[in-house]
């Protein structure tokens, strides 16, 4: 039947909005042809895309950061929309590293009104603290960002998302191919949820490309770009390995606190977060899980080489994966059955109808200052000037049974145990120990972990007496001016305002 | 203590600071931190005693600070004044 026959349709239907079957192709016109079927997503340029997507001035649009320091698809994206002329975006990537740099012109020049991200870093967190935008940044954690997209506040109408592989049909991964990341945890919200999709493929593969960590049901347009990243650089900065002996004093510490914090039992879960000390806490869990006989039921979050290790040691079962941090974590993803990739929603939205972070025993975190109530930032630096990400900290810290914070007490002459942190990123009251190289302290809230580690022999101390120590070193900082504009917002994963940062004075 | 010649103590190192001396009608500190914001003040009040202390009146002084502590201040500035000094007149014993 290729037309409609009107013994077949009655004139009263169109009162209830029916319409007769006018031909196959008649609604659905790309099942005209095998082309329209197979290529119509296939663009030829990144331009062409950009036209395609319907991407109007003052529209919201997404990027993934999953190559971090490596990424190359922040900055071409934004470069090709000030090249066509665009004005008054809002970008909403994952995060924003050193590397975006570049953005401070399309800022300047106002392409790019607003921001959400993670975190920032380098020249461009430099700008944006010295008042560089009208409107104030956002800072979301991982889960948080998807929590406001779906609580509507953060309405992306179009994400551009890097992916190492796509078949012209859109199902494309990160773990095949020449520049891989591993996963896409970041891109997978991002696909489900924007208004239009549109993947910029390192490469273009013929169809089914398997596995898909981004499906073809999600995807509008596929572009094929030079390069979307340089996977050498995704370990570069937070996510370091160190052989700095100060470092690795503060993770044997925290490894030692783990074993005797109570959740070192078989089948616990764990968490470690970006920074040195962090990340390597994993290599010192080896040992005593061994000795003791135990295994970890799964991994989670940003999954390392020596978490990987582990994993191929049997010692620790899943590894749930929302970002690789480094390309032996993306090799696994592929090869590993128990690798298993995840969303940012998977693994910590708050508001979601289930979070990972919500099973996880312990978890290790980095600070940039946490203070007496042992509230943590790791946004702001001592001096006021962002430098860093709120990633999953808030996140994890509030699901987690055991949440550590890791630190050095003091960076050069700063002090990270202060009075009062410059800014709130993580609540006080998620944290239960600090584990720093001159000693732990366990937060009040927590007496029975205070009696277990100092049972253990453990150099415990009151918050305050590390502060006190600090000072003793370094001397008294003097407070930092501010003026009263706000340049940053700090959003609590609920989607609440948990601190303000104000513009640096210079 | 009379400084006679230019000279050179420290490294640009994390924790460290680099000092250089030189001849001067008078006593010039030029200060340049990482820890500007928050130790400026601290580190200049360290470095004009220590040079007090080693009779150090007339010297242009330029320290290039990353975030060192007072302790390590003190030993860089004693060692530059002893590399630039005609003659080193300090006591070792009073100057901690």
């Amino acid at each position: 039947m290729t037309t409609s026959d009107p013994r077949r349709f009655d004139a009263s239907l169109r009162a209830q909005g029916l319409d007769p079957f006018a031909g196959v192709a008649a609604r659905i016109a790309h099942v005209a042809s095998a082309e329209t079927r197979h290529e119509r997503k296939l663009c030829k340029s990144l331009e062409d895309a950009i036209r395609a997507s319907g991407l109007k001035n003052g529209m919201t649009i997404s990027l993934h950061h999953g190559f971090r320091e490596g990424d190359k698809t922040i900055n071409m994206v934004v470069a090709k929309l000030a090249e066509m002329g665009f004005r008054d975006l809002t970008l909403a990537p994952s995060s924003l590293l050193s590397c975006n740099a570049p953005l401070i012109e399309h800022i300047k020049s106002g392409v790019i009104r607003r921001i959400y991200t993670s975190g920032m870093r380098g020249k461009l967190a430099e700008a944006i603290s010295h008042g560089l935008m009208e409107e104030p940044i956002h800072v979301h954690s991982h889960g948080g960002r998807v929590h406001l997209m779906d609580r509507g506040e953060l309405n992306v109408d179009v994400a551009f998302l890097g992916v190492s592989t796509s078949d012209p049909f859109g199902n494309a991964n990160a773990v095949s191919g020449l520049s891989r990341c591993g996963s896409l945890g970041y891109a997978m919200v991002d696909a489900e949820r924007a208004r239009t999709v549109v993947l910029l493929a390192e490469a273009i593969v013929p169809f089914p490309n398997a596995p898909a960590s981004i499906r073809h049901d999600q995807v509008d347009y596929v572009v094929q770009v030079a390069q979307i990243g340089d996977p050498a650089k995704i370990s570069v900065g937070a996510t370091r390995m160190t052989s700095n002996p100060r470092e690795l004093l503060i993770s044997r510490l925290a490894a030692e606190v783990v074993e005797h914090s109570g959740w070192f039992e078989e089948g616990f879960s764990l968490q470690t977060g970006s920074g040195a000390s962090a990340t390597a806490v994993t290599r010192f869990l080896e040992d005593r899980m061994v000795r003791k006989g135990i295994k970890a039921s799964f991994a989670l979050g940003g999954i390392t080489g020596s978490i990987v290790d582990l994993h191929q040691k049997g010692l620790i079962g899943k590894l749930y994966d929302t970002q690789s941090f480094d390309s032996q974590a993306a090799e696994s993803l592929r090869v590993n059955p128990g690798h298993i990739e995840i969303s940012t929603n998977t693994y910590a939205n708050p508001t979601s109808k289930g979070a990972l972070s919500d099973w996880v025993d312990v978890v290790i975190l980095s600070a940039l200052e946490i203070d007496l109530d042992f509230n943590v930032n790791v946004i702001t630096g001592s001096d006021g000037v962002m430098r860093g990400a709120s990633g999953g900290h808030s996140d994890v810290a509030a699901g987690a049974n055991l949440p550590i914070v890791v630190a050095p007490l003091i960076r050069s002459r700063i002090p990270t145990v202060v009075e009062r942190v410059t800014t709130v990123v993580t609540p006080g009251e998620t944290i239960g120990v600090l584990v720093t190289d001159h000693g732990v302290a366990v937060n009040p809230r927590r007496p029975d972990l205070d009696a277990r580690l100092r049972e253990a022999g453990l150099p415990v101390f009151p918050i305050e007496e590390l502060h006190r120590r600090s000072l003793a070193i370094t001397g008294a900082p003097q407070p930092i001016p501010f003026l009263d504009k706000i340049v940053g917002v700090i959003r609590y994963r609920d989607g609440t305002v948990a601190d303000v940062v104000r513009q640096v004075a210079d | 203590m009379k400084i006679v010649r230019e000279a050179l103590a420290g490294t640009l190192e994390s924790s460290d600071l680099m000092v250089r001396i030189a001849p001067h009608p008078d006593l010039e500190i030029v200060l340049q931190s990482e820890v500007m914001r928050q130790f400026g003040a601290q580190i200049e009040a360290v470095a004009r005693d220590t040079l007090d202390k080693l009779g150090v009146t007339a010297a242009l002084v330029v320290i290039e600070d990353k975030g060192a502590l007072d302790c390590v201040i003190r030993a860089r500035l004693q060692t530059v004044v002893q590399r630039a000094a005609e003659e080193w007149t300090a006591e070792w014993s009073a100057l901690s």
